[in-house]
């Protein structure tokens, strides 16, 4: 268990999102967290990664997650955040460069091993030739691949996505979700936010759904079945299986 | 590439400087010029009685203004810079948190009551911070319900407005043959106030100032990209905003005790900047006081040669500042427009 967190309770002023909520995540898992919008699923992300605060207890690697520093978090996990606009045109390598924060001190400055290990995070993600093109304006699927590649800079081994398929291509949510088995099987463990089960039927070896601000189902890939999709989400569905893999198809 | 930038602008800002000391109302010929290096750099004085006048014109007229000119621009372009990145922002300048309007307002009050220069700049400084503090009061108020960036630029418009309101107050109720001119003036900007007594008491807090966001600077790509992603990415983001916020709000109101309001510089040299050197903040915010300094040197040089008479060199930022204005946002990335 490297994150554990118990009865946590979270509310946007009177709103309650999350009512006593159990998590955890075990080392190499991919796991998917589902539900309806607006149900949570971000802000867990954000509460287990300790940029928002709740009620409850958080343990990373057995230790309360308040007694980890900002910094410490991050060397321990990095965060991909949904596909957002800035206004100012950075390199994809000063993007990737960020990744190395977390280890330099508050007055130094970046070392060439830094660089280094930006030039070469951008290699394992296979996009080295895309160091000096403009982060703005390159693709979402390149985007997310350069976010992945800042968080092997970070050199965290855990990675939180949330919707991290979100406005990619057929192709390029295919290849990623891919790559995240391969980054699986180097050690990475991954915690993503998905609407699409097909996507974690894919992808991932654990669920979580959350419902009304609850877990509603938590636990391995047969967790996800017709009744669970329908219970969550309110459709029909039929789960067929092929090649080994399993689809989600809706019945109309 | 960036090493031989940054060289070219050494280089740009060394010629300026002894162009700028060399030319002016006064005539002095080149080989008077050289005398007077010669006089400085050697052990051996030449004869220099002579060139008393040349000498007095440079050491304690121009000197000192060039030397105001340089920290001023380096000061409002790295305040920019810095406050255009923590604000996710290009349309933010320096005077975002109210910084200008409450040294205006401090220093229109001194002259209303007829303090000394003293405390006419003690009255500046502090309303600037005074003004940037409301600012931060009215942010708090509201950040846990909303975006605090937002809030915080609301909180300095607020204050903004409130310290020009009490500006106005002032000029309506100051003299208007002898104090209203004088404030009227004041806040046109000018580098003619400069001596080396005043810049010795100022010079120092000013380069710490800037020095200290050049420090900070690394962390400006990282808060760019919002609070959580900045968190996330281990940066303690109340602390590092708050201390930027500081030396910039330092840096600037120095700049309005020394030479009153000068528009624009904080707005268009991180935009020129950018464009020269890309987007990445180390390289725009170091970069940034080069240019900054660059510019207002050359602008006040230009207009000491170009006209007989003093011209407020806050009109002239803003008159240059504008068509360059134009031109970066033509040259800028499609999301601001």
């Amino acid at each position: 268990m490297i994150l554990e967190a118990k009865n946590i309770s979270f509310s946007y002023g009177k709103k309650e999102v999350l009512k006593g909520v159990d998590f955890y995540l075990k080392d190499g898992d991919i796991l998917s967290l589902l539900g309806k919008n607006g149900c949570g699923k971000t802000t867990l992300l954000k509460i287990l990664l300790g940029i928002c605060k709740s009620s409850g207890e958080i343990k990373l690697y057995g230790k309360d997650l308040k007694s980890y520093s900002r910094k410490d978090i991050a060397k321990l996990i990095a965060y991909i955040p949904q596909v957002h606009k800035i206004p100012f045109d950075y390199t994809v390598f000063d993007v990737v460069l960020m990744g190395r924060l977390p280890h330099i001190g508050l007055f130094s400055k970046y070392s060439q091993e830094d660089r280094d290990i930006a030039l070469s995070s951008l290699k394992r993600v296979g996009m080295e030739s895309f160091t000096q093109k403009i982060y703005s304006k390159i693709s979402g699927g390149e985007r997310q691949l350069v976010f992945i590649a800042r968080a092997i800079a970070q050199d965290a081994k855990i990675i939180f996505m949330d919707e991290p398929i979100n406005g990619l291509d057929y192709g390029n949510q295919i290849k990623f979700l891919k790559l995240l088995k391969d980054f699986q099987k180097e050690g990475y463990t991954f915690l993503k936010t998905t609407h699409y089960p097909d996507h974690a039927l894919y992808a991932s070896n654990r669920i979580t759904m959350i419902k009304d601000g609850s877990i509603f189902k938590d636990g391995l890939l047969e967790e996800l079945n017709e009744k669970s999709i329908e219970r969550l989400y309110g459709v029909d569905v039929e789960i067929i299986q092929k090649n080994g893999y399993k689809f989600c198809i809706p019945t109309f | 590439m960036y090493k031989i930038k940054i060289i070219l602008l050494l280089v740009a800002l060394f010629i300026v400087i002894n162009a700028s000391l060399f030319i002016g109302k006064y005539p002095i010929s080149l080989h008077q010029y050289w005398l007077l290096f010669q006089n400085i750099f050697s052990a051996t004085p030449v004869d220099f009685d002579q060139y008393e006048t040349i000498r007095n014109i440079i050491k304690e007229i121009r000197l000192p203004r060039i030397v105001l000119a340089l920290l001023i621009g380096a000061s409002l372009a790295v305040a920019g810079s810095a406050f255009q990145a923590i604000f996710v922002n290009p349309l933010v300048s320096p005077g975002v948190l109210g910084v200008l309007s409450g040294a205006s307002f401090g220093a229109a009050l001194g002259i209303l009551l007829g303090v000394s220069w003293f405390w006419i700049n003690i009255f500046t400084f502090t309303f600037g911070f005074i003004a940037v503090s409301i600012a931060l009061v009215i942010s708090l108020i509201y950040a846990k319900r909303s975006d605090s960036m937002i809030m915080l630029v609301l909180g300095g418009i607020i204050s903004s407005s409130l310290f020009g309101a009490l500006l106005s107050i002032v000029k309506y109720t100051a003299d208007p043959d002898d104090k209203l001119p004088a404030i009227t003036y004041w806040l046109m900007g000018s580098l003619s106030y400069g001596d080396f007594s005043m810049i010795g008491w100022v010079a120092t807090p000013m380069i710490l100032g800037i020095l200290g966001i050049i420090s900070l600077s690394k962390y400006l790509n990282a808060l760019s990209m919002g609070d959580e992603e900045a968190k996330a990415l281990g940066v303690n983001i109340v602390a590092i905003k708050l201390s930027i916020i500081f030396l910039a709000t330092l840096i600037s109101a120095l700049s309005v005790v020394m030479a009153g309001i000068i528009g624009w510089v904080g707005l268009i040299i991180p935009h020129i900047t950018r464009m020269i050197f890309g987007a990445e903040n180390t390289k725009v915010v170091f970069a940034s006081a080069l240019i900054g300094a660059l510019f207002l040197l050359s602008v006040d040089s230009m207009a000491r040669v170009l006209f007989s008479f003093e011209v407020p060199i806050g009109i002239l930022t803003a008159l240059i500042g504008i068509p360059i204005f134009i031109i970066a946002l033509h040259n800028a990335n499609r999301s601001i427009r």
